[in-house]
């Protein structure tokens, strides 16, 4: 479908049901280049169901996931990363026994194969792109720590980083200022319109004063179909978004 | 040093450990031993092969394998069977049936040699036999569970059971392989005796060379991002997986590094030892295999050779003069290893010893000259002795080979 090609992400007729409970209910999402996009919903809306679909960790039972122009629902999670969708997980997901730097090191992407990785070697051009990366999450100071002795919000950024250093088209993040102090959620906030350059980030959060911060579009899930798209005035104020969501 | 040799030797420390390893191997046991109990601690050092390709697999990969004794059996065989056939000339087997083949298939009325033995009578075969069958073996066990993502207990109870089907197989197969005696009376390599004192001393040296070459291949899987991306998988697969890496292929790739490390060993044991049989495949080998790593240090390479040779040691003792008792003992050896020092010997020293030792270093260079300035952060993981404790975590593991442009002035 052309019409498709226009957007980063195009996901129609998604469906994913198990055992009978459909988890994700023929929906139809599309993500703009460059755009800021938060997923909203009551907890078991399916929003972290939609992102694992995206990148292969769950598989549909119907409907087609597109990224510029590649079927996602039919590519292994490894050939999904590869195409350029990055993925951060809802509790940090770190290497806890590594450094920040070889967290950042191992997620490069250079080396993904067997003997690829066997000769992999930490050359000039590696360790620059470690060092902006960290930069970038204001770990530079924190490279030689073990990524496990760093706090709660310096492990969600580093895991940011490492999905960073990949350069994806596509970043989906899975509440990523849950558990961080105001101040941290200020400079996440500055993070996420930073690196929204060239990319479109796919954000799921609770935390609404975050979400009016960051969003350009904002898409309220409910029982695993859309309930309300639009500008987060917009969504805020109609009155079934309230009801399911906001009112609590 | 060269940062690729600095690597491979793990700095001054793994050059030091490996230093000292050598040494024992090549001159204190010698030394110490006649040739009958040098020719047991040969026998012990091919353990010391699985053991190594253990702390890859498990130590590094997190994949627990209960069936070692497969490979290291395959390896075993594979030699087995070049010798078996050069024992079996026509003119030393005359009094048989059908001279020219091995004694048991004549007892089982086998009246040719099976299609399988043929290509054994080659060397080169048989040498690329004894890495290829085991490769092969565990390729095909590691893609089917790694890619179906079978792993853990699963995957451990299912090597286990492989070990016992493939002793069943083989005892089952008397005029093929053997059976339960084994591949036995084994004599001459290339018309080389190795039944003799001096051939046992040759072979002795040589599996102890090969025994550094696989430490020295060891680091250089685990120093290599590769080694990393292991221990990233081990605590975070899906992290792994969902930062473009296909987890399978690396389990697979280091899985079939350990049956080939194996498998040099059990050749390496039928050469030295002088038969083969399914008794060293089986259930119990296999998991006294993985004793030997546990006791050793799972994350310590050289850790895991002295694990070998002690527990075997011990073994050797005990069952001489408490032969009931031994596997109670083995049991309870290997349980408070587990509960009382998870990282086995390698963690002891390194988060006992090694500090004392430094200390008394320090102490002692603060009255002598200048303090060594240490060379960069010194290059801890690659001498895989991570002490995984909580309190010795605070040490921060440096980089794999040091960044000398690290902002750590």
């Amino acid at each position: 479908m052309s019409s498709n090609t226009d957007f980063v992400l195009s996901i129609e007729d998604l469906t994913v049901s198990f055992d009978g409970f459909k988890a994700v209910d023929s929906l139809n999402l599309y993500v703009d280049k460059n755009e800021i996009r938060v997923v909203i919903g009551p907890n078991g809306a399916g929003k972290t169901t939609v992102l694992d679909l995206i990148c292969g960790k769950t598989r549909a039972t119907s409907g087609s996931i597109r990224f510029k122009g590649l079927e996602l629902t039919r590519m292994s999670e490894h050939q999904i990363v590869r195409s350029g969708v990055g993925r951060k997980f809802q509790n940090p997901s770190i290497y806890e026994n590594l450094t920040v730097f070889e967290n950042l090191e191992v997620s490069y992407p250079k080396g993904r194969t067997v003997f690829g990785a066997l000769a992999f070697k930490r050359t000039a051009e590696v360790i620059a792109k470690v060092e902006e990366i960290a930069r970038e999450i204001m770990l530079e100071e924190f490279l030689g720590t073990e990524a496990g002795l760093l706090s709660h919000g310096q492990k969600q950024w580093l895991e940011i980083g490492m999905l960073l250093i990949q350069d994806p088209e596509l970043l989906m993040l899975d509440e990523p200022v849950a558990g961080m102090s105001a101040r941290e959620r200020e400079l996440t906030g500055q993070l996420l319109k930073r690196i929204c350059n060239n990319r479109s980030v796919l954000v799921i959060e609770h935390d609404m004063e975050f979400v009016k911060n960051i969003a350009h579009k904002v898409t309220v899930l409910h029982q695993g179909k859309i309930l309300k798209e639009g500008l987060m005035e917009v969504v805020q104020s109609d009155p079934k978004v309230i009801e399911v969501y906001l009112g609590h | 040093m060269h940062v690729a040799m600095d690597k491979l030797f793990g700095g001054r420390e793994g050059l030091v450990g490996l230093a000292i390893l050598a040494a024992v191997i090549f001159i204190v046991m010698p030394l110490t031993f006649d040739i009958f109990r040098l020719n047991l601690v040969g026998k012990y050092l091919t353990y010391a092969f699985v053991a190594i390709g253990l702390v890859l697999c498990w130590g590094y990969g997190g994949i627990l394998s209960l069936g070692q004794g497969i490979f290291f059996g395959l390896g075993g065989y594979c030699m087995a069977m070049f010798l078996k056939l050069e024992a079996s000339d026509p003119e030393s087997t005359k009094i048989q049936s059908t001279p020219g083949i091995p004694d048991f298939m004549d007892w089982n009325q086998l009246t040719a040699l099976p299609w399988f033995w043929e290509p054994f009578h080659s060397l080169s075969f048989s040498l690329l036999a004894v890495l290829a069958v085991p490769c092969l073996f565990a390729f095909i066990i590691s893609v089917a569970m790694f890619k179906r993502r079978v792993g853990g207990v699963y995957f451990a109870i299912i090597t286990q059971a492989i070990a016992l089907i493939l002793t069943i197989l083989i005892v089952g197969q008397q005029g093929y392989i053997g059976g339960i005696n084994g591949i036995t009376d084994l004599r001459t390599l290339k018309g080389w005796d190795i039944r003799t004192d001096e051939a046992k001393y040759v072979l002795y040296f040589l599996n102890g060379a090969l025994l550094i070459g696989a430490i020295l291949v060891g680091r250089l899987i685990i120093t290599s991002k590769l080694g990393r991306l292991l221990l990233a998988m081990r605590d975070r697969e899906d992290r792994v997986r969902f930062s473009g890496y296909d987890v399978s292929s690396f389990k697979i790739f280091v899985f079939c590094v350990g049956a080939m490390m194996s498998a040099i060993g059990g050749a390496m044991f039928t050469l030295q030892v002088g038969f083969m049989s399914p008794s060293f495949i089986g259930i119990v080998p296999s998991i006294e295999m993985v004793i030997f790593t546990a006791v050793g240090g799972r994350m310590s390479l050289i850790g895991a050779v002295y694990g070998a040779l002690i527990v075997n040691f011990a073994k050797t003792y005990f069952s001489e003069s408490f032969p009931a008792l031994w596997l109670f003992l083995m049991g309870g050896l290997f349980i408070a290893v587990v509960m009382l020092f998870p990282n086995g010997l390698a963690g002891i020293y390194s988060s006992h010893i090694k500090p004392k030792f430094a200390a008394w270093r320090a102490r002692r260079g603060a009255g002598g000259g200048p303090p060594l300035p240490e060379v960069a952060p010194p290059p801890e993981p690659a001498a895989p002795k991570p002490a995984e404790r909580p309190a010795a975590a605070a040490v921060p593991r440096s980089l794999a080979a040091g960044i000398q442009s690290e902002p750590s002035r």
